[in-house]
């Protein structure tokens, strides 16, 4: 019978993550109007973004503050251009250091939940390791780890791994914890050992949680890659940040952030998108209501 | 010939008996249905069978201990369990492929069997596509292409609607009576018990044993306007009599049956 229970881990993103998998989606919009519907979401969003701007603007240029202490969006935007040779260089490692760390710590969480998934008992001792390694506060941790390893990739590669890797873990552990019981059951009563079952139903299974936690940490990921850098980095926008706070130069702070910010939102959208591709049968069951069946045009 | 026979079979979940004490055989060609309440036992039964629970007592399958587990039976869970991410031709071809047949190879062998099922057209729509009815049937065809010895078949209709399930059964008889598969049906369809049953096992509600055995001597097609419908009818109220009232004298008890205690 089935061994686990569901974790009891108080994240947000293990709520997030812990959405029924493969409901056929409420939420996806009627056939044909996929994108239309995408933008009339998008809109009330849009209008918010941009008032906030427009206030922004405002206040900054006739509410009496200097472009020391506070810099119009525009100006932000004029000078982010004229130093745009500057910002990607930085951005380029950041970029470097988000992707390599996070390679990384997929490849862990997904050899060691695999592992936890096959002996239980390894789960009971490396979660509470995990869970204090997610209470060390990054401040405090960021500087010591580029004292041991330097101002390299490797200091960068650590900390993103540190921060992306538990939720991703938990994900993954979840994931095929959330197997259905009686698919396992029909697989072993067809002859499936563990090791069958795993790749046939357990791995599947996991995919809406492994997306879930992918979308979230992914933007820890960028956090992550940046804070180390200010703790110490040849290049990066998390140093370039830094050198241009201590230039009073909060333009060019704010628009390092505005990088990083499209920096998130893109690779976010990467992985909404690679799950998309993925999950082929999320959708498939709104197609077909309307008495069409696409297997025939298939 | 016997099939399967059990002998005094019993399972607790800790304090909670669950099963009582199960005998019962099923012969080669037979189609045998456990008709019991909800919660008896009856799904406890079949994962002693595949294995997937360990019980006391003695199962054998063609007079051999039945330790092997999974070899004589192709198991249909009580939900469909279709696999969301498999199309449908993938999700019918998993037992072979767990056999070991190359996925290409057992599609190619599962292909004919569409249309006879109902669900031609659909090999390569995902499971989500599908209508209640045609998921039983792509979860039976799944069962049936493994080309066990035996059927277990967990309340397959069970969630369907009334008139689909109505349909499904017919459909069902008219397939077993083409292949004349070995079956053991769990179901709590009084009706569906009498139309598709050589002989019926009521279960007695938890702790499970067996109240009664009820050979069903009707001959087939059941359908509607038979003769043998209007018998099944009779039989049908005479079961359905007995399950509501499990203290009254069973004497009086059907004479197109015949009632062995067990
Ligand atoms: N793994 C388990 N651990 C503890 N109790 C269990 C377990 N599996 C089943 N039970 C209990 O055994 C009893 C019988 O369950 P079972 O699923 O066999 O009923 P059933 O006859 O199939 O009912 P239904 O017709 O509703 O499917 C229930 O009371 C259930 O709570
Ligand atoms: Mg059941």
């Amino acid at each position: 019978m089935e061994r686990r229970r569901p974790l009891r881990v108080g994240r947000a993103w293990a709520l997030y993550a812990r959405r029924p998998p493969l409901s056929p989606s409420a939420t996806s919009p009627p056939q044909g109007g996929r994108s239309a519907a995408a933008i009339a979401k998008a809109i009330p969003a849009a209008i918010s973004f941009t008032l906030l701007l427009a206030a922004w603007e405002l206040y900054a240029r006739y509410g009496g503050v200097t472009h020391g202490m506070l810099p119009a969006p525009s100006r932000v935007l004029l000078q982010a251009w004229e130093n745009r040779a500057a910002l990607a260089d930085n951005t380029l490692p950041t970029i470097r250091a988000t992707l390599a760390g996070f390679a990384c710590s997929l490849a862990a969480a997904f050899v060691l939940s695999a592992l936890v998934d096959f002996l239980t008992p390894l789960r009971r001792a490396l979660f509470p390791l995990l869970i204090v390694s997610q209470t060390l506060p990054l401040v405090a941790i960021a500087p010591l780890i580029v004292l041991w390893f330097g101002f390299g990739l490797m200091p960068k590669i650590f900390l993103v791994a540190l921060v992306t890797f538990f939720p991703m873990m938990v994900a993954l552990v979840e994931g095929f914890a959330a197997t259905n019981k009686e698919i396992s059951q029909m697989l072993a009563a067809m002859g499936a050992g563990r090791w069958r079952i795993f790749w046939l139903a357990r791995l599947p299974s996991a995919l809406p949680y492994f997306f879930a936690g992918l979308r979230i940490s992914i933007t820890y990921a960028v956090v992550g890659a940046i804070f180390a850098e200010y703790a110490g980095a040849a290049k990066g926008l998390g140093i370039y940040m830094l050198n241009a706070k201590n230039n009073f130069r909060p333009d060019l702070v704010l628009a390092a952030v505005a990088v990083s910010a499209v920096l998130t939102l893109a690779l976010s959208g990467l992985a909404v998108l690679i799950h998309r591709l993925a999950m082929p049968w999320e959708n498939a069951g709104s197609e077909s209501r309307d008495g069409k069946p696409s297997g025939e045009s298939r | 010939m016997t099939r399967l026979e059990l002998r005094n079979v019993r399972k607790s979940f800790g304090a909670l008996e669950v099963l009582a004490g199960i005998s019962l055989h099923v012969a080669a060609g037979e189609f045998v249905s456990i008709l019991g309440p909800s919660g008896a036992g009856k799904s406890t039964l079949f994962q002693l069978l595949t294995g997937a629970l360990k019980g006391e007592g003695d199962m054998r399958f063609d007079g051999a201990p039945l330790d092997d587990h999974g070899r004589h039976f192709a198991f249909m869970p009580q939900r469909d369990a279709l696999m969301p991410w498999r199309r449908v031709i993938d999700n019918v071809t998993l037992g072979l492929e767990v056999q070991g047949m190359k996925r290409r190879e057992a599609r190619e062998q599962v292909a004919p069997l569409f249309a006879e099922f109902g669900l031609a057209g659909f090999e390569r729509a995902w499971p989500a596509e599908l209508s209640g009815g045609m998921r039983q049937r792509a979860a039976l065809l799944r069962t049936v292409v493994q080309q066990r010895d035996m059927l277990l078949l967990d309340e397959p209709f069970g969630a369907l609607d009334a008139l689909t399930r109505a349909a499904m059964q017919r459909w069902l008889e008219g397939m077993w009576r083409r292949h004349r598969w070995t079956a053991l049906l769990i179901t709590h369809d009084v009706r569906e018990a009498v139309s598709l049953s050589d002989r019926i096992y009521l279960l007695s509600s938890r702790p499970a044993r067996i109240v009664s055995e009820i050979a069903v001597p009707l001959s087939r097609p059941r359908a509607a306007g038979s003769d043998a419908a209007r018998q099944a009818a009779v039989l049908e109220a005479e079961i359905l009599d007995t399950l509501l009232n499990p203290g009254a004298d069973r004497a009086s008890f059907p004479q197109t049956a015949q009632r062995r205690s067990s």
